[in-house]
């Protein structure tokens, strides 16, 4: 243990910084060859001395599509919080890969480095067009300048197609996105995370006010994304769970009850406890 | 040209605008000029000076849509910038009254004389000269607007609370250019002048001259605030204003954008102050007073925010009707001006620029 913290610590320049951020690169940097694409460790929130992430420890793999399941008040959506440093923890270190540490950095640098995250409830820019909510969600340099004069090339118009048709949107590209159906809007917002072709996506309640039949798309979807992305799923919807999930996480008071398959989980007494109240 | 460019620059009331801009930049300067008083389409210089007045206002009013109609930047306070830029052109035009003032001295504005004061202070230095008058117009709002925004936005201020410390800003620019010891002419403020790079202010030619002026800088700045809402950073700007946490969480960094847009805000409102003061002959503190930098926020709504030509629109209707109202109703006007603002709230949400865009998405 120690000698993996004297390896962080011998990491930790500011350099890596300054060149990484106007790139807007971080594939040389990002460092997953331990298994792990992130690492929480003892990470601890309170508000008002209330614990909602209570010393949290949690390894997510490199290209993992992982379910994270808890009631209400969990601490779920917290914990996406501290990841993409909206959020900074009383106590905790979250790593990026092995080298990355996220508490140093703003909620651009971070998305910058790959992160992209849905939120819980769906936000999009409602007074704008689908297909200009992707061109923003587009990765590339977000800097002021490069921003005013930047132009849509072929290839990126092509890019913004293919995700319309990935999301069953193309039809609705020119349509303001504040017009969308409640599961239309989750869709855009997920296509908005594949077009910041991010390493990881952070996923809260997907697929909360969708249809089965727009469910089940959603699975699909997620489920296609690992491999080449790692996906961290948060769901109340157990069935939903069940059709995706490979590795589920059970969340309880802020941090870790049980972690497992589906199966394993779900005949845990101490789960069973919490949830069926037995 | 692409797709996106195509739908976002059919702005067919924007041009119209500009044409009637235009026109007038070069009509009204003639018909003050070379038709005779006595036939009918002659304008009086009192009116070439009232609508030159009014562009400034549409200057200022363009300022404030920038940053509150595209990015949700409620400033109350962006009398201030105004009055600013303003200030600096009063300042050199004070220079260039030399000797002629009631003391007669040729370094020190009369007012400095009164107060016994014997020597220029040095942040007189430089504005005898137009171009570094010119320059401060700009770099005086631009970087009283930069140290503020970069507090302010960088701390994450927003909403109401930003509100209150705009207003917070122009009220203490008023107190502090209230008092004598500031070197700006107290309450009196800066006045009497003479002339501009040598033209005299009380020639038709001078006025109509600065009117075209103002005609013509507005339609730059319109079509430079077109240009930049029209660019992937306008849409970015409009995304900071609908959902700020998507945007930085996309990996903008929001502070930078609404810092650059503020500045430049800033910018043109300093412009429209410079080009106010030689139209109306004088600046004093009331120009910081905070209602100032509220009414002006209701021109916007009025002529309704978002769409640049409807602020334009809207300051200038509003302001002829004050024009109008207080030759009649002096009193009323404060009360005629609440009405319209509560009726276009109730009945026009987006303004007066609405009711075009519905006939448009009509036909
Ligand atoms: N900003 C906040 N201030 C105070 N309490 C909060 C805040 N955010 C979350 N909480 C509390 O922390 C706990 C965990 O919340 P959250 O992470 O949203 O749960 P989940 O997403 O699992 O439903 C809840 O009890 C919630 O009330
Ligand atoms: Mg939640």
């Amino acid at each position: 243990m120690s000698g993996l913290d004297k390896m962080r610590e011998t990491f930790r320049r500011d350099q890596v910084w300054n060149f990484l951020m106007p790139r807007y690169t971080y594939e040389d940097v990002l460092d997953t060859s331990k298994g792990p694409i992130l690492y929480l460790e003892d990470v601890t929130v309170s508000f008002d001395g209330f614990r909602a992430l209570d010393d949290l420890t949690l390894y997510i793999n490199d290209g993992e599509l992982r379910c994270i399941i808890g009631a209400n008040g969990a601490g779920k959506t917290t914990m996406m919080d501290v990841i993409t440093g909206k959020t900074r923890p009383d106590h905790g270190s979250v790593f990026y890969g092995q080298r990355i540490d996220l508490l140093r950095l703003s909620e651009p640098e971070i998305a910058a480095l790959g992160i992209g995250r849905k939120f819980q409830k769906p936000t999009v820019f409602e007074q704008h067009d689908v297909l200009v909510n992707l061109e923003l969600s587009m990765r590339m340099d977000k800097r002021v300048w490069t921003t005013l004069s930047a132009r849509l090339s072929g290839e990126q118009r092509d890019r913004i197609d293919e995700v319309l048709e990935i999301i069953g949107l193309k039809n609705e590209a020119y349509k303001r996105a504040g017009l969308l159906s409640h599961g239309q809007k989750q869709w855009l917002e997920i296509g908005m995370l594949l077009m910041q072709d991010p390493r990881l996506l952070l996923v809260d309640e997907p697929v909360a006010g969708m249809t089965g039949h727009e469910t089940e798309r959603t699975a699909e979807l997620l489920t296609s994304l690992a491999g080449q992305h790692s996906v961290v799923v948060v769901e109340h919807d157990m069935e939903f769970v069940r059709s995706i999930a490979r590795t589920v996480t059970v969340l309880h008071q802020g941090s870790v009850l049980a972690q497992g398959d589906m199966d394993t989980v779900q005949n845990d007494p101490r789960v069973r406890e919490v949830y069926l109240g037995d | 040209m692409s797709y996106l460019q195509q739908y976002f620059q059919s702005d067919r009331a924007g041009n119209s605008m500009l044409g009637a801009l235009l026109a007038i930049a070069i009509l009204v300067p003639i018909l003050n000029l070379a038709v005779p008083e006595s036939s009918v389409f002659h304008v009086s210089t009192y009116t070439v000076t009232l609508i030159g007045k009014y562009l400034t206002y549409a200057l200022l009013a363009l300022a404030v849509d920038l940053i509150w109609g595209y990015c949700g930047i409620l400033s109350l306070g962006h009398g201030a910038f105004f009055a600013l830029g303003g200030y600096v052109m009063g300042m050199y035009l004070m220079r260039q009254i030399g000797d002629r003032g009631v003391y007669g001295n040729p370094e020190l504005p009369d007012f400095m004389v009164f107060l016994n004061w014997q020597e220029l202070p040095w942040y007189w230095y430089g504005f005898d000269m137009f171009w570094f008058a010119a320059l401060m117009v700009i770099l005086v709002p631009g970087l009283l607007a930069f140290v503020f925004g970069w507090l302010a936005f960088r701390s994450r201020v927003t909403g109401v609370y930003l509100s209150i410390i705009t207003q917070a800003l122009t009220y203490a620019l008023m107190l502090a250019f209230f008092r004598n010891e500031m070197g700006f002419g107290g309450n009196n403020g800066l006045t009497d002048f003479k002339d501009i790079l040598g033209y005299s202010l009380q020639s038709d030619y001078t006025r109509a001259g600065l009117f075209a002026a103002s005609a013509l800088i507005l339609v730059l700045a319109y079509l430079l605030c077109r240009n930049i809402v029209n660019s992937k950073l306008g849409r970015v700007v409009v995304a900071v204003r609908d959902s700020e946490d998507r945007t930085r969480f996309l990996g903008y960094r929001v502070e930078y954008y609404k810092l650059w847009l503020f500045v430049l805000s800033a910018v043109l409102a300093g412009i429209a102050g410079a080009l106010y003061v030689p139209q109306v002959g004088i600046i004093n503190p009331g120009e910081f007073s905070p209602l100032n930098s509220i009414e002006l926020v209701i021109w916007v709504a009025i002529g309704g925010r978002g769409t640049l030509y409807g602020a334009i629109a809207g300051a200038i209707l509003v302001n002829l009707s004050k024009t109008w109202f207080t030759g009649v109703l002096p009193e009323g006007w404060i009360f005629a001006l609440g009405a319209m603002f509560v009726v276009v709230t109730l009945y026009l949400p987006r303004g007066l620029a609405g009711l075009i865009t519905r006939k448009q998405a009509q036909t």
